[in-house]
């Protein structure tokens, strides 16, 4: 007797017909922020995380169902949208492709609306339109935003999202963090409410211009907040930086942030502060 | 090397001019002011006040170090968030005494680090910017070397911004540029071409005003010439600035920007 005999298996037939439970795409998502995966409907109307309470990302459209009473919203400088000041190659197109796929013209949607019966001048960033980044017409909608918000004396209330700067757009982009401020501290200097939210991610020249700028600043749980990219200042130091660098949480403890409030509850916040002013 | 990368390296040279260089030429005297009273002083922006041709002005700019020490304590000219906040105490104080603001730029951009971000490095350049839309006083400000980012436009929101014949001014480095968008920090130079940062550049976009010619015929200009002629294009400038009544000057500075 062989003491290594192979042994000899029947080979079974692979079944067609699949045993067991099965899950369907798209029933699950991962958090971005506690990693756990949660039930699509459990995140509810508002997309938030039953875990940890991180607010997802969501298109502007969806939040200004969220914020503005029903039927409130009326829409300013519908459109303005994006030129190719510096001819960069492939950016006309990049553009064009973006406004089809997202169906919005820009990276923010400006107006006016009530929040719980509060007349206020909104903005709403939308990162999935080219990561939120800021080129001309970003700066060009929130400038006069202000600037209309000013001449008919309402507060602005303005959701932000951004990358930063739009590359494509070089120096020209720049230039559009000199213009909002500007405008911002006209609307400022005659007395009126600003209120910014951060909501994730809010970073590079978008942060250093309209989004530290509030009277009162607002974020979402767990939005990434920062002016320097995380990766670039590893890269800068040469080490790893904590998973919790640069999170609202932290950024509010740094005393940047007024108040850290859940998606569910930023209406009715939002609502109390513009009835104190 | 694209023409465009051959400038970005001449503008970093760090045997430049730097900021101390011409303030000590170009002024008749000068008395450093130091700190943001909120945290410390930061020696990537020097700043205090002094004589141009007998005007009281106060002068702010980058220092970039021409060693390695040097450059251990101004981090190469990028500032930090109390620099940037000891830049608009000066230029509040600029304004309260009615004196014109002189800024000098060379920076990569604002400091990328850990202490940066937690002393809220955004805050502070949008501080700047929100405050230096209307100050009261005049506001020049000349790129001397490289303008990156933020933490040029930090101190660049003024009546006039000239450059430097080889300095450059952009939206991001190059290199930066190039990895962001095409995910490889090596195509640098290909980047430098498109980004329009040159000082030819931007005055035919209308970004500044008055380029410094640097060469003649392809000769270096002596320095204490180009020093001579600097004081006195600033010295007219602030001459002209200064005739324009204050409303006026905040409004045009607001258009200067509010068209791009």
């Amino acid at each position: 007797m062989r003491l290594f005999k192979k042994r000899s298996y029947i080979t079974l037939q692979k079944s067609t017909t699949q045993n067991g439970p099965t899950v369907p795409d798209g029933m699950f998502e991962k958090c971005p922020q506690c990693k756990k995966p949660i039930y699509v409907k459990s995140l509810g109307i508002e997309r938030m995380c039953p875990n940890c309470h991180y607010a997802f990302r969501i298109t502007a459209q969806e939040r200004l169902f969220l914020i503005a009473d029903q039927g409130s919203f009326t829409e300013w400088d519908a459109s303005i949208h994006s030129e190719n000041p510096l001819d960069f190659p492939g950016y006309t197109e990049k553009i064009a492709q973006t406004q089809i796929r997202t169906g919005l013209r820009e990276a923010v949607v400006t107006g006016v609306a009530e929040i719980e019966g509060h007349k206020t001048a909104i903005g709403i960033m939308d990162s999935y339109f080219i990561m939120g980044s800021m080129g001309q017409a970003v700066g060009e909608k929130i400038t006069r935003l202000f600037e209309e918000a000013t001449k008919r004396k309402l507060p602005v209330v303005l959701f932000t999202a951004s990358g930063g700067a739009r590359m494509q757009e070089g120096i020209f982009s720049l230039m559009q963090m000199a213009k909002t401020s500007a405008a911002i501290k006209r609307h400022s200097d005659s007395g009126l409410l600003y209120i910014t939210v951060l909501t994730d991610p809010t970073t590079g020249g978008v942060t250093a211009s309209f989004a530290m700028l509030g009277d009162i600043i607002l974020s979402e749980p767990g939005a990434l907040v920062g002016f320097a990219g995380k990766r670039v200042i590893e890269q800068t130091i040469n080490e790893s930086l904590p998973d919790d660098f640069q999170l609202a949480e932290t950024v509010l403890k740094n005393g940047f942030i007024d108040s850290i409030v859940e998606r569910n509850k930023m209406k009715e916040t939002l609502s109390y502060l513009l009835s104190v002013h | 090397m694209s023409d465009a990368m051959n400038t970005v390296s001449m503008a970093r040279k760090l045997d430049r001019i730097n900021m101390v260089d011409i303030v000590t030429h170009l002024m008749d005297d000068f008395f450093e002011l130091h700190g943001d009273r909120l945290y410390k002083d930061d020696e990537a922006i020097r700043g205090g006040i002094g004589r141009l041709n007998g005007r009281a002005i106060t002068v702010i700019g980058n220092q970039k170090g021409q060693t390695i020490e040097d450059n251990m304590r101004t981090n190469f000219g990028s500032a930090h968030p109390e620099g940037y906040r000891k830049s608009l105490r000066l230029m509040k104080q600029a304004e309260k005494f009615n004196r014109p603001i002189l800024n000098f730029i060379n920076t990569s951009g604002a400091y990328c680090g850990v202490e940066a971000e937690e002393r809220g490095q955004g805050e502070a350049i949008a501080k700047n910017l929100f405050e230096m839309s209307s100050l009261s006083v005049p506001i020049l400000s000349i790129i001397i070397g490289e303008g990156g980012s933020g933490g040029a436009l930090g101190l660049a929101l003024a009546d006039e911004v000239w450059m430097m014949e080889h300095s450059i001014y952009s939206i991001l480095s190059p290199e930066g540029f190039a990895s962001i968008l095409w995910k490889d920090a090596k195509k640098a130079s290909e980047a430098a071409e498109l980004m329009k940062l040159t000082s030819k550049d931007l005055l035919e976009l209308g970004i500044v005003e008055k380029v410094i010619p640097e060469n003649e015929n392809g000769l270096a200009i002596d320095q204490k010439k180009l020093m001579e002629d600097l004081k006195g294009q600033i010295h007219e400038t602030f001459n002209s600035l200064e005739r324009v009544p204050k409303d006026e000057l905040i409004e045009t500075r607001y258009n200067r920007f509010r068209h791009f």
